[in-house]
């Protein structure tokens, strides 16, 4: 659905050149949702915008729906821009039109004849859920609600694309969630393709089929979402992981583990998919003459199975303790051994 | 009322007050679209804009500029010949209203200007994001989303006008000014200048208030 070769988007500044976007590679199928995640500044809002051409590549393809994005332009381009629909940050509303005029708004871009278009608004206030908030301003509704009237809006003309740009960082969490869910639910009723930029891995762990992590314009990363939660090789990756893996305290807490419990070793076993439901802790204890310690854990679910974090504490004889960390790692589970600091 | 104002004859200022906003109407409705044209010329051509043009807009720029500077008693005598070639006179109601539209369309496309860019570039974005054609950006988006401001904006100007056809009155335009300074000021009928004065802050108070309701009523942020 979606193909960017080689494309590098250079903006042009007084104090020197910027390269925003450096050479990337990327395939989204159809049907998928693709998730971007970098830090702001990484240049993915510049690539997200080449994919409907609110930005032109300075050299490579951008090919969506097998139109080159970089080059057409006019009527052509406007007619590709209505077969993508976009949801913002900051949901960029019509604050002088209601709710039901808001959503009409692309319809009448496009000349959809009034009828038509009250019909497709009814189906489009009925699918994001806001029945009986019609004739509302944007003024008099809550973030949450606003962004469902930015994803109707975007869904008016029935786009083979939707392109989300940060569209839930300016959301609390639960709203967050309640949003997610609807693009996971307009995804898998309409076959939507659905590419998303964001900060918060949390927003990629829940909805993405697959991910690319962004670092100074370049793609540094790029996987299932599963097995980047599971082997992250780049160092910010593994920033990106540590969000919804860990909590925030653990850190300290393992410090604090350190000067605890001099002897033995500290464990970070990471389960993905199956692997997390086994009894694998029952298995070490009948099998090893160990103390297992257990000190922190966390199971998070992502779109395509759970994905746990185990800290456990060993005790025990030294070559028990190779043994069971021997036996772990045939068991599908990544085992790290920390080192205090 | 007559020993009061014993030098007033009411027909004359009646026909003086409805001079007064005949001009003044006239012009605010020139002065609207006149000023919306070019407030959106300066807006769309300005730098990172739609139809950025560095020397359209120096032009435009320069052109409200040199217009919004001229003293308006000086620009009524300057546009003289101007005036005489369109509208076939410099006396009377018609004749003010090329000085008028000229000296207060610049002066409100500047304040169209700065209406246009309150607006939020999120929304513009996201129209071109939708595939909106200019006109469509420029119907659809810029003016309904700015029209609060362009409302206040053509309220102050109206009130600006009424002063200026007061001005344009002394130099034969008829109107209240007209009046104030021929039948109050030079024959010394100091009853006539005070009634002319109230007339016009009532025209003026008027404005005002239509002014500030619609604005309140249209604007849903």
């Amino acid at each position: 659905m979606i193909t960017l070769s080689n494309v590098t988007k250079i903006y042009k500044a007084a104090s020197g050149n910027v390269t925003a976007v450096d050479h990337v590679n990327l395939h989204v199928a159809e049907g998928e949702i693709f998730g971007i995640i970098g830090y702001s500044g990484a240049g993915k809002s510049s690539l997200l915008r080449l994919l409907n051409g609110l930005e032109k590549p300075t050299s490579g393809e951008v090919i969506v729906d097998g139109k080159d994005m970089g080059k057409i332009s006019g009527s052509e381009l406007r007619q590709a821009r209505q077969q993508i629909g976009m949801i913002f940050q900051h949901f960029n509303l019509l604050w002088s039109r209601t709710v039901r005029e808001n959503i009409a708004f692309p319809l009448e871009i496009a000349g959809v004849p009034k009828e038509e278009r009250q019909k497709r608004v009814d189906e489009l206030i009925q699918l994001v859920g806001l029945e009986g908030r019609e004739d509302a301003y944007p003024s008099q509704l809550s973030g949450g609600q606003k962004q469902r009237v930015g994803i109707a809006r975007a869904l008016a003309n029935r786009p083979k694309v939707l392109l989300c740009d940060e569209a839930t960082s300016a959301l609390d969490p639960q709203t967050t969630d309640s949003i997610l869910d609807l693009l996971v639910d307009i995804n898998q009723r309409l076959g939507l393709t659905i590419v998303l930029i964001t900060h918060e891995m949390h927003v990629i762990r829940k909805i993405c089929d697959r991910v690319a992590v962004m670092e100074n314009g370049k793609i540094v990363e790029m996987g299932e979402v599963l097995q980047v939660f599971r082997k992250p090789e780049q160092p910010i990756t593994k920033r990106f992981v540590k969000q919804v893996t860990e909590p925030e305290e653990t850190k300290e807490a393992i410090a604090h583990l350190f000067d605890q419990y001099p002897n033995g070793k500290l464990v970070q076993l990471t389960f993905v998919g199956d692997s997390t439901e086994q009894p694998l802790i029952t298995q070490l204890i009948r099998q090893f003459d160990l103390t297992v310690n257990i000190l922190q854990g966390k199971i998070s679910q992502t779109h395509h199975g759970a994905y746990g974090v185990l800290f456990v504490h060993l005790a025990g004889a030294d070559d028990a303790i190779e043994r069971a960390l021997a036996f772990m790692r045939q068991q599908q589970v990544e085992v790290e051994v920390m080192a205090s600091e | 009322m007559n020993s009061l104002f014993p030098n007033v004859q009411w027909e004359t200022i009646w026909a003086a007050t409805s001079e007064t906003l005949y001009m003044t109407g006239m012009a605010v409705v020139a002065t609207f679209i006149l000023g919306i044209i070019l407030g959106l010329l300066l807006f769309l051509t300005a730098k990172g804009n739609i139809w950025e043009n560095k020397l359209a807009n120096t032009v435009i720029s320069s052109v409200v500029n040199i217009f919004r500077s001229i003293p308006f008693i000086i620009l009524i005598i300057l546009l003289i010949p101007f005036t005489k070639v369109i509208v076939g006179t410099i006396l009377g109601a018609n004749a003010a209203l090329p000085a008028l539209i000229i000296g207060a369309a610049p002066f409100y496309a500047r304040m169209v200007e700065i209406a246009l860019r309150e607006i939020d570039k999120g929304v513009m974005e996201a129209a071109k994001a939708m595939g909106a054609t200019t006109a469509q950006i420029i119907w659809k988006v810029l003016i309904p989303e700015s029209l609060p401001a362009l409302i206040s904006g053509i309220t102050v100007t109206a009130i600006a006008l009424v002063g200026y056809t007061a001005m344009a009155g002394v130099v034969g335009a008829g109107g209240l000014g007209n009046l104030a300074y021929l039948e109050g000021f030079q024959r010394n009928h100091n009853d006539v200048t005070f009634v002319a004065t109230v007339l016009i802050l009532v025209i003026v108070f008027i404005i005002q208030f239509i002014g500030d309701f619609v604005t309140s009523k249209i604007d849903k942020r």
